[in-house]
């Protein structure tokens, strides 16, 4: 019990002096007049909306990423003390007082200066010396795309701290595995990988690609153990559990509990509500959730309804009808059937409204009690302001030939009967009997006569259709597609047997009262689903670059000018940095295959422990450049240059390591090894010279005058502001 | 390194079980030939049943060859019209045997074979291929059906085989065979002109080939590896000939080479000599030989399309020259361009087309309310500009005044020939790329206003020279904006006539979209010089191919709202596809997998994975196996690893593809997915039947499990045969449908 009055409590600090110093240096240089340019800076402009959003509590979705990396910026924004008040609409624009700079900026900053001791600790746990530890930080410290990158609002150093505590964390937990298997540290480095992981993924899904490589390499690791025979089966399970516990269950509640706080945050609507279901609406604070706060959830006989079609592409819009007809002969000398159009309008009207009518009875309202609709029940669909019948016949749709037209049906006394029968076909039932609710069913309407399932086209009609979205039957039930589903969005029970009454009831609001909610996991996965295929506009940008142009730095971007001198902010790399990491990791390659090579003869340049050293520091480093890098040239959106930082930083770290090898196993003598370390020395010193040559790009402090800054134009490619006075 | 790494696919270790074949062989004979099973005991010595043995394996093929070609051949006349997509693979056919010049996205092996096949069997070219469902009436039409289904018959044995090679077990091969002679896709896809069955021979072939040559690898340098090797070659040639996808099997056949080659580089008792020689015969096998022959087929392809055609404008200038019947074709033309010209523009970006312009406005809303300007792809009159000096509007071509040159670095105005406005741009955002800016014609007459003028510059070049046609690569900048013309490659929505948009981009880089060269000229004052100069080489004619081709493949975009078909939607047979017919009076044709046949290689993909990883984990935790089972496992993870990358490689790369997707790409994926099954089933049926080795009953569970595995998929076909070979009649819902009962997924149409 009382164990610690027999012996005095002892705390042993074990510092490593190197990683304080580094940790100095690197917050120096990412904190320094953090607060400056107090101006919005490239994509702060971006991503500043969302923090507003986020201060604000309104719902908004981004297809760019999941929400952690967002959410970090925002809670610099709540620890400023934002009240998300800033109109991000321009590069440039000076921020309000009411912006607090410097803690928006201060997360990205730290996490950027934390990589430089990170560096080294990862070169070290690779089990390389210090010297190429501290190598690595130093090379990661100066380099001014990473400096740059960091300094701003922006999400890619978060991204590069992610990467690098993930392969870090790994690094430490497989070296504790030789010592002590389950033990605390141990289970603290494992759990730490994988919520890593998550964490990379949940800032930007590129993460995805390093969370591969550790659990691949890890993967590589397990499979040795299961032939390790020392071991028993029981204690193989076990690791291979705790591993798999570790590495894919955790990564995936974390990536989820992003998501749970995101949509605890983000409780009102806001403007991109439109793209989400209903349902999904509903569940927000005001907007449609006000609208249809109250609503009857069981849709009945005599219902008054509008109904939105489930895909939203190219916009979210509601079946609609009004008084215009199809006209009788269109542009391309088609006929139609001249009858009511039919069509869906992406705004709210009072056309929207459709009343959901028994075949067998004349009536338009609402039995006492009501008589709810079920699955597989036939319908007829009355436009509430025309009463005519919803209809498709074998007569071709205006814009869609090969698919029937949809019309309100008008008796022309013509040799075209009434084709209105619907059969209501929920697709998201449970049982075959359910009742069709409100909202949450997604129905789909098939024809009786022709078996057509009622679809909006997307197409755009023109001027005779005033431009709303055209919708057609479906003659194939060919599965299930987001453009044939409707839900019941705004619903009451109709009331008043007379037109002109109806017509007052259809303008008036709607009210009672029942709440409706949704799971989380629906929530999730909807928006999930809504933020992969949301999309942006794939808009060419002055400064987007394709990945051939990164290796050797042949871009730049320019991120920010100041409003009157010629102070300006680059995305600029150091160029020595660039182009000797590139050229290490093609060293690296052709050693590892001549090695490799030699090995397969059975010739051993290289003792075992220090050959699977360099083999695991070419997988971890190479290999993250390798998948940061190459997914990109498979990718269609607009490319930038500072997607190239991740792979950059794990080619730096390679450098140092092909340094020291270099040095120690292929330099045969004492006078060759000094010679060597001579040129490295004077290697590193230029890439100090460039950096401090750059600096004034980095960091936009000064103003220089445009034959200095010519002269920094060492590349024709590179975009450097020069004012005309 | 630990023991298990770099253990590789290598044929080596199947070698050891040769010795065993014999009694295994004979014991698998029994039970399949059911009269010599009743005579014959399975334990009976090797020596003895080797007599019955090879005469029994002919007879074997020469069955399973004939149930093929019979199901293959049953109604191949059926329907007599146009199915599908021999609309397109029948044109083409006939293209080649009218010799007229034509573009596809497919290389042209598959093509030509389909056109040499109606070109021996007497089809004359003349039948027009116009849409699906029209007559053939008295053209011959069978032959290239006939061609195609003989290529799809040859499928099964060659499964067959390679299922023996790999198992050398009899029962294992009987029922690759039986699943693939019985699976109603694998029949319907066979019957018909299409390119599938010809590139589905090839990728056998190859597999078929590779597997032997594997079995060889004791005998390296004899007379059949280097039969087997060259073959797997040619086959290769032939698959990525027919389409891009016989990349796949390439790439299969690759990674079985490099393991190998590996296994044979830490073989010590080999000398680099060996090593090299090894490595320079796979090298000429494999690279070489397939490469030359790839080339061949394009160069054979080339030389029979002599003649102008509907795929011309796909294709450069200089490559145009070589039609006859082109315009450009022995054309001579004037070298420079001089102001006055007559002129088309050619964007250098390929499958982009000519500079156009024609008298329609762009819609209201849509920038300025002038004449649209696009590019399009075919010749028409609309294409013509006249060249014109920025500053004067004096005829040019007046013969008093001295001819002039244009030169790099001018400022010219372009006038559309037909409409006589100009090429014309300003500060309204584009169509559809909206940083850029609209281009428009403007003016009347030839009159505008500065927005007309233009700076032509040649790439690369000094200021001052002449700019020559054809040669040239010129860009065109907007002097009041300062934008460059440029192509943006999309398509323009039904206003614009589905051409494509013509935007004036503001962002300077150089791409190819901005880029453009003058290829008709005329200009009576001029002398004309001949195009034989600009003949491209060989090596460019191919390049040129490929870039439109790859190019075509990516714009085979899916819209918006439209049902397409997702590859997870293949293997469970989700839905099919309709080759002919709709209504119930129509004749039908259903494309769709026998879904016995399907959901049995889905369950054995499964059951694959996982006794495969129960015997790799047992192997590398070091546990000591039964013989028996062992050899059993080395087949599993060997032959049966062999073909599970073979149904990855051929199925997994299609969910990256942007490219629209259909159901029938799947079905070489399918191939390797039934010899799977076959392999696995017998492989698990052994393994039981050993596992109840002490009941008296055990040795018939193999023969009994086996046994009503292919009579329940003989049974399924017998359910599901119309759907290949036609229904007539009321649709399955209808109950007096004879296919009523059957439509087990509502996702089935037919």
């Amino acid at each position: 019990m009382l164990g610690f009055l027999q012996r005095p409590v002892v705390v042993t600090a074990d510092i490593n002096l190197n990683v304080v110093a580094l940790t100095a240096v690197g917050l120096l240089s990412r904190l320094w007049q953090l607060a400056y340019p107090r101006a919005v800076v490239f994509d702060e402009v971006y991503y500043g909306q969302y923090i507003s959003f986020y201060m604000k509590r309104i719902f908004f979705l981004d297809g760019s990423g999941p929400p952690f990396g967002h959410m970090l910026l925002a809670l610099g924004g709540y620890l400023g003390g934002f009240d998300g008040n800033f109109l991000w609409n321009r590069i440039g624009a000076e921020y309000s007082t009411n912006v607090p700079v410097w803690s928006l900026r201060l997360l990205p900053a730290l996490a950027g200066a934390l990589s430089v001791p990170m560096a080294y600790q990862i070169v070290w746990e690779l089990g390389f010396s210090h010297c190429a530890a501290v190598g690595a930080a130093l090379l990661i410290l100066i380099e001014n795309a990473l400096i740059t990158q960091s300094r701003l609002m922006l999400l890619e150093s978060a991204l590069i701290f992610f990467n690098l505590l993930a392969v870090l964390s790994y690094l430490k937990f497989s070296n504790s595995q030789k010592h002590g298997p389950f033990s605390p540290s141990w289970w603290f480095w494992l759990i730490l990988t994988g919520v890593a992981c998550a964490c990379a993924v949940g800032i930007k899904y590129v993460g995805v690609f390093t969370y591969l490589l550790v659990l691949g390499v890890a993967a590589v690791h397990a499979w040795h153990l299961i032939g390790d025979q020392t071991l028993s089966n029981v204690r193989v399970l076990c690791h291979l559990l705790a591993r798999a516990v570790a590495l894919l269950v955790i990564p995936v509640l974390v990536y989820l509990l992003f998501f749970y706080v995101h949509l605890l945050l983000l409780c009102r609507s806001g403007p991109h509500d439109q793209i989400m279901s209903s349902a999904f609406q509903a569940s927000l604070e005001g907007g449609l959730a006000r609208i249809t706060q109250g609503q009857p959830l069981e849709v009945a006989y005599g219902s008054q309804v509008t109904l939105k079609n489930a895909f939203g592409q190219p916009v979210p819009c509601w079946l609609h009808s009004h008084q215009s007809t199809y006209p009788v002969i269109y542009e391309n000398g088609r006929g139609s059937s001249h009858q009511q159009q039919v069509t869906c309008y992406p705004f709210k009207d009072v056309n929207n409204w459709w009343i959901v009518k028994d075949p067998g009875r004349h009536q338009l309202v609402v039995n006492n009690p009501p008589r709810p609709v079920r699955h597989g029940d036939i319908v007829q669909l009355a436009h509430g302001m025309t009463t005519r019948l919803l209809n498709t016949h074998d007569v071709a749709a205006p814009l869609s030939p090969h698919s029937q037209e949809v019309s309100c049906y008008i008796d022309y006394n013509v040799s075209m009967p009434a084709q209105n029968l619907w059969r209501l076909d929920i697709v998201n039932r449970e049982s075959d009997t359910d009742v069709w609710k409100t909202i949450v069913s997604e129905v789909r309407f098939v024809h009786v006569n022709t078996s057509a399932v009622l679809k909006l086209s997307g197409a755009p009609l023109p001027d005779w259709g005033f431009r709303q979205l055209e919708v057609v039957g479906e003659q194939l039930s060919r599965g299930y597609h987001g453009s044939t589903v409707w839900s019941v969005e705004e619903h009451r029970y109709g009331r008043s047997q007379e037109q002109k009454e109806r017509e007052l009831e259809l303008h008036s609001p709607t009210q009672t009262d029942v709440s409706r909610n949704l799971s989380f996991m629906a929530r999730f996965s909807e928006l999930q689903w809504r933020m992969l295929t949301v999309r942006s506009d794939d808009s060419e940008h002055k400064y987007s670059s394709t990945p051939l142009d990164w290796v050797m730095l042949d871009t730049n971007i320019a991120y920010w000018l100041h409003p009157r001198t010629s102070a300006q902010i680059h995305l600029l790399g150091n160029i020595v940095i660039w182009a000797s990491a590139s050229l290490a990791t093609l060293v690296y390659a052709l050693l590892f295959i001549w090695y490799l090579f030699r090995r397969r003869r059975r010739v051993c340049d290289l003792p075992e422990d220090c050959w699977l050293r360099w083999a695991l520091a070419g997988a971890l480093c190479a290999g993250g450049w390798a998948v940061n890098y190459v997914p990109f040239f498979m990718m269609e959106k607009t490319l930038f240059l500072y997607h190239y930082l991740p792979a950059l930083t794990f080619q730096i770290l390679l450098l140092p390591v092909v340094l020291e090898h270099v040095s120690d196993h292929l330099c045969r003598s004492q006078l060759q090894r000094s010679l060597f370390g001579a040129l490295v020395v004077a290697w590193f010193a230029s890439a100090c010279h460039v950096s401090n040559t750059l600096r004034p790009l980095t960091y936009g402090d000064r103003s220089l005058s445009p034959s200095e800054l010519k002269a920094l134009r060492w590349k024709d490619s590179w975009d450097i502001l020069i004012r005309k006075n | 390194m630990p023991p298990a790494v770099g253990g590789g696919l290598a044929g080596s270790e199947l070698r050891p079980r040769r010795g065993r074949c014999g009694s295994q062989a004979a014991r698998a004979v029994g039970p399949d030939v059911a009269t010599e099973a009743t005579t014959r005991s399975p334990k009976r010595p090797a020596p003895s049943s080797r007599r019955f043995e090879a005469p029994g394996r002919w007879a074997l093929l020469a069955l399973v060859t004939l149930m093929s070609f019979a199901t293959r051949f049953h109604r191949l006349d059926q329907p007599p019209h146009i199915c599908w997509d021999e609309t397109h693979f029948g044109k083409m056919g006939s293209y080649y045997i009218n010799r007229t010049f034509f573009f596809d996205v497919h290389p042209p092996l598959g093509k030509m074979l389909i056109g040499l096949a109606g070109h021996l069997t007497g089809y004359d070219g003349t039948f027009l291929f116009q849409k699906p469902g029209d007559e053939y009436e008295h053209h011959s039409y069978l032959g290239m059906r006939g061609f195609c289904a003989f290529l799809g018959a040859l499928l099964i044995p060659f499964a067959y085989l390679t299922v023996l090679e790999l198992s050398q077990s009899l029962p294992a091969a009987l029922l690759t065979a039986a699943l693939l002679t019985f699976d109603t896709g694998c029949l319907t896809l066979s019957q018909y002109i299409l390119l599938d069955p010809i590139l589905m021979f090839f990728i056998m072939a190859a597999m078929l080939s590779m597997v032997k040559y594997n079995s060889y690898a004791n005998r390296p340098f004899s007379a059949p590896w280097w039969l087997w090797l060259s073959l797997t070659g040619v086959n290769l040639a032939g698959a990525l000939g027919v389409k891009f996808v016989g990349l796949f099997i390439i790439l299969q056949v690759g990674w079985n080479t490099v393991s190998d080659l590996w296994h044979l580089f830490g073989d010590l008792s080999l000398s680099m000599v060996t090593v090299g020689k090894h490595l320079t015969a796979r090298i000429l096998c494999l690279i070489v030989l397939p490469l030359a022959l790839y080339t061949a087929t394009y160069a054979v392809h080339f030389m029979v399309l002599n003649k102008s055609g509907p795929g011309d404008g796909f294709f450069s200038s200089a490559f145009q020259a070589r039609l006859s019947g082109n315009n450009l074709h022995n054309a001579s033309i004037p070298e420079h361009l001089a102001y006055g010209s007559v002129i088309t523009v050619k964007s250098a970006r390929m499958a982009v087309g000519y500079l156009h312009s024609h008298g329609h406005l762009y819609p209201e809303g849509i920038g300025a309310r002038q004449q649209q300007v696009t590019t399009y792809l075919h010749k028409d009159y609309n294409n013509l500009w006249i060249i014109k000096k920025h500053n004067t509007n004096s005829d040019p071509l007046d013969p008093s005044l001295p001819v002039e040159f244009v030169k790099h670095g001018d400022v010219i105005r372009l006038e559309h020939k037909e409409t006589s406005r100009n090429l014309h741009s300003h500060y309204h955002e584009a169509p559809l790329t909206r940083k850029h800016y609209q281009v428009t014609g403007y003016g009347i007459n030839g009159t505008g206003d500065s927005n007309d003028f233009w700076r032509i510059e040649v790439v690369n070049r000094k200021f001052g020279n002449r700019i020559k046609v054809l040669r040239s690569r010129i860009r065109l900048i907007h002097l009041v904006t300062g934008c460059v013309l440029g192509s943006s490659g999309k398509v323009l929505p039904k206003w614009g006539w589905e051409q494509l948009e013509v935007t004036c981009t503001p962002y300077l880089k150089e791409t190819l979209n901005s880029i453009w060269n003058v290829e008709d000229h005329i200009n009576p004052k001029l002398p004309n010089i001949s195009l034989d100069v600009l003949q491209p080489s060989f090596p460019e004619i191919m390049l040129e191919a490929h870039m439109v081709m790859i190019r075509g493949n990516n714009g085979l975009k899916p819209k918006d709202n439209e049902f397409t078909s997702k590859p997870w939607h293949w293997p469970i047979n989700y839905q099919g596809l309709r080759f002919s017919g709709i209504n119930d009076t129509d004749f039908r044709v259903y494309l769709l997998g026998n879904p016995v046949v399907w959901w049995l290689n889905l369950l054995s993909i499964a059951l694959y994975l996982l006794s495969g990883s129960i015997f790799a984990v047992a192997l590398q935790r070091g546990a000591r196996l039964p013989a028996e089972v062992e050899g059993l496992s080395q087949v599993l993870l060997q032959g049966g690893g062999q073909l599970l990358l073979g149904w990855m490689m051929h199925y997994f790369p299609f969910f990256l593809m942007g490219r629209i997707l259909y159901f029938h790409h799947y079905f070489p994926a399918m191939l390797f997915s039934s010899m799977l099954t076959g392999l696995l089933w017998d492989t698990l049926l052994r393994l039981c039947a050993w596992s109840l080795a002490s009941f008296s009953l055990a040795g018939h569970v193999h023969t009994l499990g086996i046994l009503s595995l292919l009579l329940g998929i003989a049974y399924s076909f017998y359910l599901f045969h119309p759907l290949a070979y036609g229904m007539v009649g009321p649709l399955a819902q209808d109950p007096r449908s004879p296919m009523a009962g059957l439509r087990w997924l509502e996702s089935w149409d037919f």
